[in-house]
């Protein structure tokens, strides 16, 4: 009962976020210096096109009222046309988006499977070759742009050692796509019984994966190190090892609890970087997910898709980020009680 | 029962290694308890990581045995250690709230011990942690079985700390400052409740302590170490009325007690006469009704409700209270730093509360009201040398050029015994005693009438205390200040105040002439602070 | 006067020395950032070719004597390309880093310092920048402002700003009762002059760190932008468009046209990153002994 509050509490903190990120995305779309209604219609339409989109757009408002528009219309979901597609930005965004969370969850699950391990024996053997390990990988994966890790990882794995499929999409053009249900290949594969599919996916997932994971080890791993290292360090570690409590009790009962606070806070911005490497991995891997459809759609200059692919990647950052804080209030007693 | 033989410790750091103990050899007999006395970086902590083998990082057992009931403790395996350390041997530790795991509530924390040394199964852990907490008179075990470490006060901590010491009935109880970071009404609880258990049970105990009075008053025996060395040991009556090392001479000496001169705290050689300081009736700093009100979370916190006093010019007058007494805002608001909600600050005749803070600043009486800082390290900017420190109020509150600043400061330091060749250092190169002294020359650069101490000798060793209070004894009978002096250890204000206040809860509960508030006091809160004030044995040859 | 300053100067200047030789790593990072420097000023006047020249005759060469890291498929010398480029990756980078660090200090002390409704203003801000992915962020404003060098410094410059922001809030609202300050006031300086002299100063060193990383990010950034046809064109050499366009022959393994600028992108990047803890060396007195 004392929990609910502070969760409702920090679901009611998502309300004034959500009217921000609307703001700027409004004042990034209409606000502008320039003509809105030339930027939505296209770099190829004519002046009765342009008047024809202005009108519909309400761009003849003055802004306040264009706002209300521009609410309104999200609340209906509508998030203008796509020039290139043809259709509504809403249904492309829904229809591409199994890609991008199926490509950014394996990445996820996979770097932090690997850099909360290695984090935690860096902090418990300083100076040791893990610790050393620790230190080269983060320094160097800090420094690696995803794109590049990307076509150094074509290079070896497709071109050099000839063991990963061509860089193309999420299934070879010899397999046929799974039926939709949940739109990730590797559920909708095993929901089939279709293992072979469900291999060749994962074949085409595994090198892109790999890259946006390689991108986010570091600063999970480095949170991670310093994070045990301060709580091994802390005073109640000693109580405990004073009063007799097993090396594994101590490590992982007390401090590597402790130390997952503020790994789950990097958690945040980690998501943050992950989301937006995700573009430049969909475009190396020529993975068909939002990134990738925004890529296309800025080449064409087809701004309602841009603008929508921004909201709509904020909007999930957003829910993201409330996941992450009501984790953390799962884990930590404190929160609510005015001490933070 | 635990004997130490030249037990020798040392720390790799990056500058090389350091001994931290350099071969001490104890004994513990059944049954008694043993003081470790020692100021800060004496070794006396590390002695007691090292024998329970709970060193940190970088620390090793260079040489020496170290025998508990006829085991080698440094020879044990990991294992042995672990089921001797809580069930044989156990510890507790100063600043009780953080020794806790702050994300596991307290009932699990003791269950954990017990059910590690088998005292409790899954199914009765919890009665028996009941029990424990029952046994350091917690009231409502029960309910508070389930509260989180911050939900409880700091002695309520301590309390937990000790369940879960002598959950499984250790043999040796090892207590590492448990007092520090307490009031001195909680201090005297938690240490009152460990010495009775410690007799009940009949248990060996080490009481690791820099405060000489409280180890006198609770140990049989004491040991001084200074520099990772033992220099004496001995029966703590010995110890202190007969001390035959030069070096506890000194630490016996300086330690604040009844009866003590100011003077009597330096060593005999440095004992002048002490300067008289002139007082006079006419008052220099009047409070009335002074009201400070913050906003709080849950509603107002009213943190000073109407206090009243004076000094009077050349007068010491003393603020004295525990923490959360509202002594540090009420300073806070006289010397400027914050608004008053109500009432008056009348300083020789007129009433600074009416001047806005942003103002004051410019204001030609700011140069008569200066302060010196609780922590000395604090206190200075760490990016300022001590020269600059100094002349920075010299440079906003005064007129001089260059050349008349610096002879200023090089003054300064002469007067505040500041060696001269200091003064380009930066705070962290400079001793604690010697920041205090940068922080008091600062203070009284611009020849301020009126001086604020807030607690300028808390987080310093008892040696350099002495030190610096004789130095502001004899910078008033030579400037003639007037001192309000904030502090919690009445010892200290008994030495060096004319008029003391005592304040709890927002409110003075009781003021009138030091001597008069410390042999009768009136109030029985006043009584039980100094009943809580640990008093040492005089020593017979002290003047 | 003149003596007390000159010994200062001194001072600093051994200092620096021997931060330097105290650590290694902070040698080779400011060498390595040297050298970066060295290719920025005088690199267009040093390379071998022009780097716009293309060649039919000479497209998808290997490297060799002649061209140290071969030909692009225009038959352009890709190591003019990489070399040239560093003047303009810098210049991105520092201007955007530059703009960040003093916009964002500027809001985030005053916001530590006097909290209150600025204080809840500018938190509100921050956290409506920070809930974008910040890259995302970056291209909805290029896409809006208009594809141009000095709109990606803009872009770059406005989701470093919360680093900033906060961090320096932090910094000065966990020093703003700290004794000194408290010192400071009393010593009769105003509230401007506490914050500008007194506090701010204290949050460099943490802030030089922050400033390293964030060239890191802001070179990686800028690339990333132009890696997906955001902000510079072609033919301009720039490393992140000249890994794009080399992305496409790596699959027949023309490795050349995008390993080198990947690689000097990446050391650029590396050598920020090493260099932030020399960087807080430097600024921070404590560490003087």
């Amino acid at each position: 009962m004392t929990r609910a509050r502070p969760i409702l509490m920090r679901i009611a903190q998502v309300i004034p976020v959500v009217v921000g990120v609307v703001i700027i995305s409004f004042i990034l779309t209409r606000a502008l210096p320039g003509d809105p209604a030339a930027y939505f219609a296209g770099d190829a339409a004519d002046e009765a096109s342009i008047a024809e989109v202005r009108a519909k757009l309400g761009l003849d408002e003055p802004l306040p009222i264009q706002f209300l528009y521009y609410v309104g219309d999200l609340l209906r979901g509508d998030l203008g046309q796509s020039l290139t597609t043809g259709q509504s930005v809403a249904a492309d965004l829904a229809q591409r988006l199994p890609a991008s969370l199926e490509l950014t969850l394996c990445a996820l699950i996979l770097s932090c499977g690997f850099a909360i391990p290695l984090g935690v024996l860096a902090a418990t053997r300083p100076g040791s070759w893990v610790d050393h390990l620790c230190r080269v990988l983060v320094t160097a994966g800090v420094s690696m742009p995803t794109f590049f890790t990307g076509v150094v990882l074509v290079y070896v794995f497709y071109y050099l050692a000839g063991i990963a499929p061509s860089p193309l999409g999420r299934l070879d053009f010899i397999y046929l796509e799974p039926e939709r249900v949940t739109g990730f290949f590797l559920i909708d594969s095993l929901l089939a019984g279709d293992f072979e599919t469900f291999f060749a996916a994962c074949r085409q997932l595994i090198l892109p994966a790999l890259t946006l994971a390689l991108f986010t080890l570091a600063p999970i791993a480095r949170m991670t190190r310093a994070a045990m290292l301060q709580s091994l360090s802390s005073d109640f570690i000693r109580t405990a090892r004073a009063a007799g409590l097993r090396r594994r009790k101590v490590l992982f009962g007390y401090a590597f609890r402790n130390a997952m606070l503020p790994v789950v806070t990097t958690l945040g911005m980690v998501f943050s970087f992950t989301l937006g490497a995700n573009v430049l991995v969909e475009k190396v891997f020529a993975w068909p997910g939002i990134g990738s459809y925004a890529v296309e759609a800025l080449v064409a200059s087809d701004y309602a898709a841009v603008q929508g692919f921004v909201l709509a990647m904020a909007l999930l950052f957003v829910v993201l980020n409330l996941v992450i804080d009501l984790t953390y209030t799962a884990i930590d007693p404190r929160i609510g009680f005015g001490s933070r | 029962m635990l004997s130490i033989k030249d037990l020798a410790v040392s720390f790799r750091t990056r500058r090389g290694t350091v001994d931290a103990v350099k071969g001490i050899s104890l004994e513990v007999a059944s049954g008694e308890t043993l003081g470790i006395v020692g100021e800060s970086g004496s070794g006396k902590s590390v002695t007691s990581y090292a024998l329970m083998r709970i060193l940190d990082a970088g620390g090793t057992i260079k040489a020496g045995e170290v025998t508990y009931g006829g085991v080698d403790l440094r020879r044990a395996s990991e294992r042995e250690m672990g089921d001797i350390r809580g069930r044989e041997i156990s510890m507790i530790f100063q600043n009780p709230r953080a020794a806790l795991n702050p994300i596991r509530k307290v009932g699990h924390q003791i269950a954990d011990v017990l059910r590690r040394h088998s005292r409790a199964t899954a199914g009765d852990a919890k009665a028996k942690v009941v029990e424990a907490m029952e046994a350091v008179m917690i009231r409502d075990a029960e309910a508070r079985y389930h509260a989180y470490p911050f939900e409880l006060s700091g002695g309520m901590c301590q309390r937990i700390v000790c369940a879960i010491a002598l959950a499984c009935d250790p043999r040796l109880l090892i207590a590492d400052e448990p007092t520090t970071g307490l009031d001195i009404t909680t201090q005297k609880a938690v240490m009152d409740l460990v010495t009775s258990l410690i007799r009940a049970r009949n248990m060996s105990a080490i009481v690791i302590t820099h405060d000489l009075g409280l180890a006198a008053q609770y140990c049989d025996r004491i040991a001084v170490m200074k520099d990772g060395q033992i220099v004496e040991t001995g029966r703590s009556v010995d110890v202190f009325t007969a001390p035959t090392h030069d070096y506890t001479r000194r630490l016996v000496d300086a330690t604040p007690r009844e009866g003590a001169s100011i003077r009597s705290l330096l060593p005999a050689e440095a004992r002048t006469p002490e300067p008289p300081h002139k007082r006079s009736t006419r008052p220099l700093l009047e409070v009335r009704d002074l009201v400070k009100t913050f906003a709080g979370k849950s509603g107002p916190v009213h943190a000073v409700k109407g206090v009243s006093f004076t000094v009077n010019e050349g007068q010491t007058v003393g603020l004295v209270g525990e923490s959360g007494c509202g002594k540090s805002t009420t300073s806070s608001m006289i010397v400027r730093l914050l608004d008053p909600t109500s009432g008056e600050i009348r300083f020789a005749g007129e009433d600074l509360a009416k001047i806005p803070l942003q103002k004051f600043a410019r204001d030609p009486r700011r140069a008569q009201i200066q302060m010196v800082f609780q922590d000395a390290t604090d206190s200075l900017n760490p990016r300022h040398t001590a020269r600059a420190s100094i002349e920075e109020p010299l440079k906003r509150l005064t007129n001089g050029n260059g050349a008349a600043r610096r002879a200023r400061v090089e003054e300064l330091a002469e007067l505040t015994g500041l060696p001269g060749h200091l003064l380009d250092r930066f705070p962290h190169q400079l001793s604690g005693g010697q920041k205090a002294r940068v922080g008091i020359a600062r203070a009284i650069a611009v020849n301020p009438r009126l001086l604020i101490l807030d607690e300028p000798t808390a987080a310093l060793d008892v040696s350099i205390q002495a030190v610096v209070l004789n130095l502001l004894a004899d910078l008033r009978a030579r400037l003639g200040m007037s001192y309000l002096f904030v502090s919690h250890d009445l010892h200290v204000v008994r030495l060096l105040c004319d008029h003391v206040v005592v304040m709890r809860g927002g409110e003075i509960v009781e003021q009138g002439a030091a001597a008069d508030v410390m042999g009768a006091p009136s109030h029985d809160y006043t009584r039980s602070l100094l009943e809580a004030a640990p008093n040492p044995p005089s020593r017979k040859t002290a003047a | 006067m003149s003596i007390a300053e000159t010994h200062r100067r001194q001072s600093t200047l051994d200092h620096i020395v021997y931060v330097l030789r105290d650590n290694p790593v902070t040698l080779v990072a400011f060498a390595m950032f040297a050298v970066l420097i060295l290719a920025a000023v005088f690199g267009p006047s040093l390379v071998p070719y022009d780097p716009l020249a293309s060649d039919a005759t000479k497209a998808l060469q290997p490297p060799s004597a002649a061209h140290w890291f071969g030909t692009d498929n225009l038959g352009r010398d890709v190591f003019s390309r990489v070399v040239v480029a560093t003047r303009l990756d810098l210049l991105i980078s520092v201007a955007a880093v530059a703009l960040s660090f003093l916009v964002g200090s500027a809001l985030g002390a005053a916001a530590g310092y006097w909290g209150g409704w600025l204080d809840a203003g500018l938190s509100r801000i921050l956290d409506t920048i920070m809930a974008f992915p910040l890259f995302v962020l970056a291209m909805g404003i290029v896409a809006a402002l208009g594809n141009t060098i000095e709109n990606i410094i803009y872009a770059t410059a406005i989701i470093n700003l919360p680093f900033y922001a906060r961090l320096v809030r932090a910094e000065v609202n966990i020093r703003r009762e700290s004794g000194f300050v408290l010192a400071a006031k009393i010593s009769g300086n105003s509230n401007l002059r506490v914050l500008a002299l007194h506090i701010f100063p204290n949050a460099l060193p943490p802030m030089m760190v922050q400033v390293s990383l964030n060239l890191g990010w802001a070179i990686l950034n800028a690339a990333g932008l132009s890696f997906i046809g955001l902000g510079v064109r072609p033919p301009t050499a720039e490393w992140g468009i000249m890994v794009a366009e080399g992305a496409n022959f790596i699959v027949s393994g023309e490795w050349w046209l995008a390993l080198f600028p990947g690689a000097a992108l990446m050391l650029a990047v590396f050598t920020f990153n090493l260099l932030g803890d020399g960087l807080r060396d430097i600024v921070d007195p404590r560490r003087r002994t």
